[in-house]
């Protein structure tokens, strides 16, 4: 390996160590202003008490450089690797774990990687094929984008795929969305982002639905069918009356986002992956000469 | 909807019957953690836990700590957690301390609530057996918690779920930890001061605040599928 090869998984390493901690104490200041508005518009007793502890959670977070929530979930990052970037994927899968591994023992954070059956306890959130990474290729660019999203167990285990029927239409999509977060009630910390995932395969619409939730908050699909599935659901979901933690209230999520792909002719995959209101992403930008940026929106892009 | 502050472990079932679903409360004084593998070890294992549990205040949380005086956390290094503790002397005689209950010391980290719903086959067991008081964690029970919790005196306090950073500053110390080897999935004892703010979810005559969310979101959603 030359020396600019190691340098840069060196740098990669670096960034993903940043990340992961970084995604874990400071979120990001659209979800800073949703939780506020959300605060000010709710009315339910319980609920507006519900909201004003978690903005000041926030901010005693900030000023005790705590984590915001202890659920330092599993390290998910998605990369989006330039056509000339000088490391390869392999590498760049290694840096990531070996940057997992160390803000895990450096800081430290909470280890929550098991094996799925043996339940025993596999490394320092890491383990057989965690961190889980995904990758985008990018051509004519010599850039990374690396983008963290680790997410607590509460929220993802509130995840449901239905492969519905064509002639269930946008109505099927709907109703499936809305038990889904009906059903959910308290358990995935609301409110927060829903993240749906139309069209593709089974697993693509799931991968589609985690996209989703990563989004700047309130952003909307540049399809204008997805945009308008996206706000007509977003009042629906806040008709449930669910509230703030399921103890009933007006903002039962704070946004609704959907990423959607064609699909085959008999096939209408729904897929709903919950974010809790501690809707932790960062995102850092490698150059080819291993400088880094960190940038919570680097790479983020409008889905076609 | 009242506001209460209430001290645990508590011995006057009077301080639960007067807490009414939808109240506020406040906690001090001691209260316990656990999770799903304390509680299988407990009931599914018989293992009987070795803290006193009459009149507690349980919380579901598997803590982020670390030892008074390193940097390293528990729960961070795998190989750390086979650690057991230290065997007792046969030769002294004297009555040895229960070695189930840990001689390190340690200090939060950050410290937060899982979510119950997992939990929830354990309520009657707890009340019955050990007379616990108070259960706490996020996200509710269902419906199956509400008679063990009318039959036993016992409520469901509904926390912030997520708002780990200030959960940690009330609570003061960790002042024991047994079971070590489950880390971080111990039994713990905290010393907390103005733990909350709490909602009293499930009231120990039978109200939920849940079945009551459920039950008019199912009305809700009727309505709404019309509309579509």
């Amino acid at each position: 390996m030359s020396i600019v090869a190691t340098d840069l998984q060196q740098a990669v390493e670096n960034a993903a160590a940043y990340l992961y901690v970084w995604a874990l104490k400071d979120i990001p200041q659209d979800l800073r202003d949703a939780l506020v508005a959300a605060k000010d518009r709710e009315t339910s007793i319980p609920g507006k008490r519900v909201l004003e502890t978690i903005v000041k959670n926030v901010a005693v977070a900030d000023e005790r450089e705590n984590l915001v929530c202890q659920d330092t979930g599993i390290a998910v990052y998605t990369c989006r690797v330039g056509e000339h970037f000088p490391l390869h994927p392999t590498r760049i899968y290694e840096a990531l774990k070996a940057g997992t591994e160390r803000a895990t023992l450096e800081h430290p954070l909470r280890s929550n990687a098991v094996h799925t059956l043996t339940r025993e306890n596999t490394g320092p959130n890491t383990g057989y094929r965690l961190p889980i990474v995904h990758w985008e290729f990018i051509p004519e660019w010599d850039g990374l984008d690396v983008k963290c999203v680790p997410k607590g167990s509460g929220s993802e285990n509130m995840s449901f795929l239905k492969m519905c029927i064509p002639a269930d239409g946008v109505k099927g999509i709907k109703q499936f969305v809305l038990e889904s977060i009906v059903e959910s009630g308290g358990k995935p910390c609301p409110p927060g982002i829903v993240g749906i995932g139309i069209g593709g395969s089974a697993d693509y619409a799931m991968y589609l639905a985690k996209e989703a939730i990563a989004r700047p908050i309130g952003t909307r699909n540049s399809d204008p069918h997805v945009a308008k599935l996206e706000e007509e659901l977003y009042e629906l979901l806040n008709e449930t009356g669910i509230g703030p933690m399921g103890l009933g209230g007006d903002v039962t999520v704070l946004n609704c986002h959907i990423e959607h792909a064609d699909t085959h002719m008999t096939l209408n995959p729904v897929a709903v992956n919950y974010q809790c209101w501690a809707a932790r992403r960062a995102t850092a930008h490698v150059a080819a000469d291993g400088s880094i940026d960190y940038d919570r929106e680097a790479g983020w892009q409008p889905t076609k | 909807m009242a506001t209460h502050e209430v001290t645990f472990p508590i011995a006057d079932e009077q301080e639960i019957l007067k807490l009414r679903a939808g109240d506020e409360v406040v906690v001090q004084g001691h209260i316990i953690g656990l999770r799903d593998r304390t509680q299988i070890r407990i009931f599914d294992e018989g293992q009987e836990p070795p803290m006193d549990l009459r009149g507690a205040f349980l919380l579901h949380t598997a803590p982020g700590v670390k030892k008074v005086g390193q940097g390293a956390a528990r729960g961070a290094d795998p190989q750390e957690q086979r650690a057991s503790p230290a065997a007792p002397s046969e030769m002294t005689g004297r009555p040895v301390p229960d070695p189930a209950i840990s001689t390190t010391k340690y200090e939060p980290v950050c410290i937060g609530t899982t979510t119950s719903a997992r939990m929830v086959r354990f309520t009657e067991p707890l009340g019955a057996q050990y007379g616990v008081r108070a259960i706490c964690g996020k996200g509710g029970f269902p419906d199956e918690a509400i008679e063990p919790m009318r039959k036993h005196g016992m409520v469901y306090f509904a926390i912030v779920g997520g708002a780990a950073a200030l959960e940690t500053t009330q609570i003061e110390e960790i002042e024991e930890v047994a079971w070590e080897e489950l880390m971080p999935e111990c039994l713990w004892k905290f010393r907390v001061k103005d733990f909350g703010p709490l909602t009293v979810g499930i009231d120990a005559h039978g109200n939920s605040l849940y079945h009551d969310v459920q039950t008019a979101a199912h009305k809700k959603l009727e309505e709404l599928y019309a509309k579509l």
